[in-house]
């Protein structure tokens, strides 16, 4: 070789080597950006998968929950829980007996503990009258304070007196920390003890299931009709300029649409599942329509006429080799579609779906939030409680999104012939 | 070969002897591919039980004409086609014949091997089921032995039906796709260039399973290889830009060609 062509092998080696590097750094870079996000939500997110309880002894005063003797659901649901509360509270502190001290005692157990009670009372109305050592849950601020979230004298949330009869408590092994089932199992809440994600959860399985249901089939039948029937004329142009132009249109404006068609024209209820996932239908469409038409495209014509040449009609070479030999690429972009419409918020602010919902919502058509409005929500809130559950909020969002992608990869393979 | 073949192989003629029964009958046909002009009024009898082979330049039009026999062209959105076809004395063009039955009479093997991405089984009995040749099991069955040995594939293949068809070798997939073929039993088999994609060994074990299948059906092959059309064929047309220059009896156009173009194009001055 001479020198001249040992230079330039040299410096092909160099470049590709260059190359290579910067493929390397792109993805360190996006792995780092990953990473950090990760850390940072579970670091923030995960104690809110614990909760402090504070085990006092209550005595179930039928005076204050029973006072006619009436023990029927609807009376115990409405007694006074509060009243039983603040007295075993003082009952264990009764050294404690002026007016500020009291309002201090009753900071130490939030709303969550009155609800407490009232759950054990109607499940069990023989407790009425007797004295139980019970779990309570701690105030959302107490609560912080003892996972380390706030410090002593930040912002005086708790005082020194609470922290005092906390250190008495916590002497006597009544401070401890539970998993918290309520945030698996429960709706949203003003305290921040109390919330639970569920509600979001089924909200958004109900509006991801109307999306997938509605854009999934439209979505593979345009895609057929437009790739394998439709003539290729000015109009066809005309409708693929804009199906891709639909891809581009700003969510908000589907938001407003599915407001004034779906809710205003038909009316739909607001803040149901179903507009939910009509407008994100709508919005997935063009993603799944040019997803499919790519991979209808991409199937061989030597299949096609295979097909035909041994007699098959149009659709059955379309049914029976074409869509099959299709789907893993249709699947591919049908996730991408969900995975978008499973993080998608604005347009569901417009039709309602931002709603405060306690209840865990049944059915397509009752009122509910979806996962990424329920954390915008709680990161609305001034409380430091809901730091954490906003995080932790994240993190369901997240494994969500992960089970979903990996049930519909699995399905993907499943189809994907290896051959 | 089994009996099918068997009771049919008296009716085949020897090459160029006798009137041998008209298959196919095309008159003056045209197609346009758009504005260009690509098959200029062919008119050819292909004589039944027989192969007739299309030779020519690339770009003459053999593979359009071809398409013209089961109407494949009909697939292509801009192609038009007018003159008229006789299929057995029927007019294949007309509004009422209905083209998957046609293709089921008139069945077609590719350049490129092209079985289905499904197992061997799978491709010989997709033409039967989708025709309702066959119901139960047995019969199925029945017509993958019976199509797989008419392709000469049965030995290879008969312990691994149930494996990929697009697992075999090259000239094994082209014969699976003769076996999906034949597997609808047609008349007619048109076969565009289905070698040219394989070694010389898989070739001629083609060349020898297309002398045996013409005991029972018409075959209709186009090969850019003049040896392989004199080796197989009874009849061989030459295409020439989209004319049909010449067309006769295999042995007098390689010997004596009345046309200078067959001439030139055989003696290797062009093509
Ligand atoms: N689908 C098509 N659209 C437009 N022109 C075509 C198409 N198919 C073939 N042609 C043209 O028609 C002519 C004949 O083609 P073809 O029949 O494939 O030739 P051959 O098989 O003899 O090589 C060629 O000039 C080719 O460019
Ligand atoms: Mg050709």
């Amino acid at each position: 070789m001479t020198p001249e062509a040992i230079r330039r092998l040299k410096r092909r080696y160099a470049a590709e080597r260059r190359f290579k590097a910067y493929g390397i750094a792109a993805m360190t870079f996006a792995a780092a950006a990953l990473l950090l996000l990760l850390v940072t939500v579970v670091g923030n997110g995960y104690t809110a998968f614990w909760q402090t309880q504070l085990r006092i002894e209550v005595f179930f005063d039928p005076d204050a929950i029973a006072p006619a003797g009436t023990t029927d659901r609807r009376r115990l649901m409405g007694a006074d829980y509060r009243t039983v509360l603040l007295d075993a509270v003082s009952a264990r502190f009764p050294e404690v007996r002026d007016r500020d001290g009291l309002r201090q005692l009753e900071g130490l157990v939030g709303s969550g503990a009155e609800v407490q009670l009232r759950d054990m009372v109607v499940a069990d109305p023989g407790l009425i009258g007797q004295r139980r050592q019970v779990w309570l849950l701690a105030h959302s601020d107490i609560d912080m304070l003892i996972k380390g979230q706030t410090r002593l004298g930040d912002g005086a949330r708790v005082t020194e007196r609470q922290a005092g009869w906390l250190t008495a408590l916590a002497r006597g092994g009544d401070v401890d920390q539970f998993f918290n089932t309520r945030f698996f199992t429960g709706a949203d809440s003003r305290d921040p003890e109390l919330v639970g994600i569920l509600g979001g959860v089924v909200g958004t399985t109900f509006t991801l299931l109307i999306c997938l249901l509605l854009a999934f089939p439209l979505g593979v039948m345009a895609a057929v009709y437009l790739e394998e029937y439709a003539p290729k004329n000015r109009l066809t142009d005309i409708i693929e300029v804009n199906i891709n132009n639909l891809a581009a249109v700003p969510s908000i404006v589907f938001g407003l649409l599915g407001l004034s068609v779906f809710i205003n024209f038909f009316g739909m209820p607001r803040s149901a599942p179903l507009v939910g996932g009509s407008v994100l239908a709508l919005m997935s469409l063009p993603t799944i329509i040019i997803a499919a038409r790519a991979a209808l495209r991409a199937v061989p014509p030597s299949i096609r006429e295979g097909a035909l040449g041994v007699g098959a009609s149009k659709m059955q070479m379309i049914g029976h080799h074409v869509l099959p030999l299709a789907m893993p690429g249709i699947l591919t972009g049908t996730i991408i579609a969900m995975a978008h419409a499973l993080g998608e918020t604005a347009p569901l602010l417009m039709i309602g779906m931002v709603a405060f919902i306690t209840d865990i919502p049944t059915d397509p058509l009752s009122a509910s939030t979806v996962l990424p409005v329920q954390i915008f929500m709680w990161a609305d809130h001034p409380e430091r409680g809901f730091v954490e559950k906003t995080s932790a909020g994240i993190i369901v969002l997240l494994v969500f999104m992960l089970v979903m992608n990996a049930s519909a990869v699995w399905l993907r393979r499943k189809f994907e012939r290896r051959w | 070969m089994n009996t099918m073949v068997a009771n049919k192989a008296k009716a085949a003629q020897p090459q160029g002897a006798g009137p041998a029964a008209l298959k196919v009958v095309a008159r003056d046909v045209n197609v346009h591919y758009g504005q260009k002009h690509a098959l200029k009024g062919v008119s050819i009898d292909i004589p039944d039980r027989s192969v007739t082979a299309f030779i020519g330049p690339s770009g003459c039009g053999k593979s359009t004409f071809l398409r013209c026999i089961n109407r494949m062209n009909d697939t292509i959105a801009n192609a038009r086609v007018d003159g008229s076809i006789k299929l057995d004395g029927a007019d294949i063009y007309d509004p009422a014949v209905d083209v998957v039955q046609l293709r089921a009479r008139v069945g077609m093997v590719f350049q490129k091997p092209n079985p289905f991405p499904k197992s061997i089984y799978e491709n010989v009995v997709y033409g039967p089921r989708i025709h309702g040749l066959a119901e139960s099991r047995a019969d199925l069955d029945a017509i993958v032995e019976k199509s797989l040995r008419g392709a000469g594939l049965w030995d290879e293949v008969k312990d691994r039906l149930r494996e990929p068809g697009t697992g075999l070798s090259g000239g094994q997939q082209q014969r699976l796709c003769i076996a999906r073929t034949i597997a609808v039993e047609p008349e007619v088999i048109l076969m565009d260039e289905p070698c040219s994609a394989l070694d010389p060994i898989a070739t001629a074990v083609i060349e020898e399973l297309i002398e045996e299948l013409r005991k029972d059906f018409t075959i209709v092959i186009v090969t850019h290889n003049m040896q392989q059309a004199a080796r197989v064929s009874q009849r061989t047309a030459f295409f020439h830009l989209g004319l049909l220059v010449e067309v006769d009896d295999t042995e007098k156009i390689f010997t004596n060609p009345q046309d200078a173009r067959t001439q030139g194009y055989i003696t290797g001055r062009y093509g």
